[in-house]
């Protein structure tokens, strides 16, 4: 497998993609810096739009990862809401208020868990793979809402977090809290980048393309789909973790199947190729959520229904094929 | 003992109109190839189209007994008017695409049916009560039942039957059997395929309406009912097998009882009673109880 990567697919995605080079990474970092140095500019309402784009686009990018080895998980909210509720129950519990520590054990625990349930999950594919992710996070979503010490269906509240020690002043809270999401969805962004054209990434695109060729090959599609579901989980537990750190409040529709239907719903529209399309995909059902439910608050629904219909109609590679989707397809245009 | 009555009649009455939704979502899958989340939107429509049915019916001095008549009025419509129109504007142009970007079309078209009935029907609830208390109460040991419920669990074996029947014993559902079975093979020997798939499309609507309407007068209509319903039907499909009748039937059975054992000895694990059932039978039995294992196509 190794040996195939190295001499097919590898040069050639580096070299025309571009991507997991020095160079883009680069470019990452900057967007990163000016996203939040443009933060202190921007009006409040849109740094906390541009927070909960980022935290739900980092769950989405972990649908992503799935999608990238051919299957979609419909269950992404039960890792979200186990990212949400470590964080929320670290703080209120065990009193650890820093914001990069809930984040990061949100990822943990949400991936200690997929990890538990990977080498099963990943035996299956298309709309079983689906399901069985979906029955997870409805089955936590049912033992939430029936636990009273984490507040049962109505959920809870947690206070606000600290940086590195340093408590958060009331005037910059949501800026800071901001530059945290955009600084850690950023650089686990990029690291999804790095993933992606390594060899085991680049594995999970020739399963996506024929599982058959990669056993032949060598290696190992179990493999390559356990590990991807933990990864997926661990983006998504963080997501999680600071979503609640800005809003403040979490209760069990964190794992309901809206949720993860809209996590779905971002990945698809953004495609497996660009990680940057699921942030801006992220972003774009952020706004036209917001904008509708103030201008046509019994409509939002309807109207994003729509876009997402003339997405899958018009756009059916997703956004990120507007730039990185032909440079992505092998020889044959991408068949098995 | 009078407890283990209870679950049992509790959980067939449930197991009876969750049978005939899933039953449609079934047939759906089918025919079509897709797992369809607007499934239980349909159900809500339906639902919405019996209380209005039912309060015109009132409104023009029918008898009390016709409100059964308005309920099956209902189904009927919703299944003529808002299926044709969804099948032939909405789904027809992702016939043949990957089935997971299937389930998101549909789900754009729950979100889209969610809002469309807040339009028409507001957001106040809706109350149907007249044909509740049409069957009387039955006894049984000391304690009693609603009669309807006995109704409902008739109609759902009369719907059951009749499904049968239509697919096995008459043309039209040859025909049908025959598209499940190969699409290319049936087209090519002259059947009109786009026609059948509207026509299992406009059943199985008409059985996810008629189960909404059966039910509006249990519940009170209102936002949401669309929501919870999603995801219980299709634990019943994937626990019997998708596309598969008698797999319906025994899958409504095993989580009707699930459900209603969950309710009565453990109201903790009500809600997840069901997805635990589903979940466990995915691990053991991926194509469901009643779905023949398909060799991979290389």
């Amino acid at each position: 497998m190794q040996a195939t990567s190295a001499t097919l697919d590898k040069p050639a995605l580096a070299t025309r993609h571009g991507a997991g080079r020095p160079r883009t990474l680069l470019a990452g970092l900057v967007l990163i810096a000016l996203l939040i140095g443009a933060g202190a500019l921007l009006p409040k309402w849109l740094t906390f739009l541009l927070t909960m784009a980022a935290s739900h686009g980092l769950v989405s990018l972990g649908i992503v990862v799935l999608m990238r080895c051919g299957v979609v998980s419909f269950g992404q909210g039960m890792v979200f809401a186990l990212g949400g509720y470590t964080a929320a129950l670290l703080f209120n519990r065990l009193g650890m208020t820093d914001a990069l520590g809930m984040a990061l054990a949100g990822g943990l625990v949400a991936a200690l868990a997929a990890l538990l349930v990977a080498r099963l999950i990943a035996g299956y594919r298309g709309i079983f793979f689906a399901m069985l992710t979906l029955a997870l996070s409805m089955v936590l979503y049912g033992v939430l809402v029936k636990t009273d010490a984490v507040g049962g269906s109505d959920g809870f509240n947690m206070g606000r977090a600290t940086l590195l020690g340093q408590a958060l002043p009331d005037a910059s809270v949501g800026y800071l809290l901001y530059a945290v999401t955009i600084g850690l969805s950023g650089v686990l962004a990029l690291a999804a980048r790095v993933y992606f054209d390594s060899t085991r990434g680049l594995v999970s695109l020739a399963v996506r393309e024929n599982e058959l060729r990669v056993e032949y090959l060598g290696g190992s599609v179990r493999q390559a789909v356990a590990a991807n579901f933990v990864i997926a989980a661990f983006l998504g537990g963080v997501g999680g973790a600071l979503t609640v750190m800005s809003l403040g409040h979490i209760d069990p529709n964190f794992s309901y199947w809206t949720s993860s239907g809209e996590f779905v719903f971002v990945a698809i529209l953004a495609g497996y190729h660009s990680v940057l399309a699921v942030f801006i995909a992220s972003t774009l059902l952020e706004i036209v959520r917001s904008f509708s439910s103030l201008y046509f608050p019994n409509t939002w629904q309807l109207a994003l229904g729509i876009f997402l219909l003339l997405a899958i109609r018009f756009l059916p590679g997703g956004i990120g094929s507007l730039w990185a989707g032909g440079k992505i397809k092998t020889s044959n245009g991408g068949r098995p | 003992m009078n407890q283990l009555i209870t679950i049992l009649i509790d959980g067939i009455t449930y197991a009876s109109w969750l049978f005939i939704v899933a039953l449609g979502l079934t047939l759906v899958f089918g025919v079509l190839k897709i797992l369809n989340i607007a499934h239980g939107s349909f159900y809500a429509v339906g639902a919405y189209a019996a209380a209005s049915f039912v309060s015109w019916f009132g409104a023009m001095q029918f008898a009390p007994s016709w409100s059964l008549v308005a309920m099956l009025l209902a189904a009927v419509a919703v299944a003529a008017l808002v299926a044709p129109l969804c099948e032939r504007s909405l789904l027809r142009p992702f016939y043949g695409r990957d089935e997971v970007l299937l389930v998101l079309v549909t789900y754009a078209l729950f979100l889209i049916l969610e809002d469309v009935t807040k339009l028409i029907w507001g957001v106040n609830p809706y109350y149907v009560t007249d044909p509740y208390a049409l069957f009387g109460n039955v006894d049984i040991g000391e304690q009693s039942y609603v009669g309807y419920d006995f109704m409902l669990v008739a109609v759902a074996v009369v719907v059951g039957v009749a499904v049968w029947w239509g697919l096995n014993r008459t043309r039209q559902g040859k025909l049908v059997l025959a598209v499940i079975h190969s699409e290319e093979v049936a087209s090519s020997m002259g059947v009109n395929v786009s026609r059948v798939y509207m026509l299992a499309f406009g059943v199985g609507i008409f059985l996810a309406a008629l189960g909404g309407a059966l039910t509006a007068p249990m519940i009170s209509v209102q936002p949401g009912v669309s929501v919870g319903v999603i995801i219980v039907s299709f634990a019943v499909v994937i626990i019997g097998g998708l596309g598969s009748i008698p797999g319906a039937a025994i899958g409504a059975l095993i989580v009707g009882l699930a459900r209603s054992l969950a309710v009565h000895t453990a109201p903790v694990a009500e809600l997840f009673s069901v997805y635990i059932v589903m979940a466990v039978v995915l691990m053991f039995r991926p194509e469901g109880l009643f779905q023949r294992i398909q060799a991979r196509k290389i």
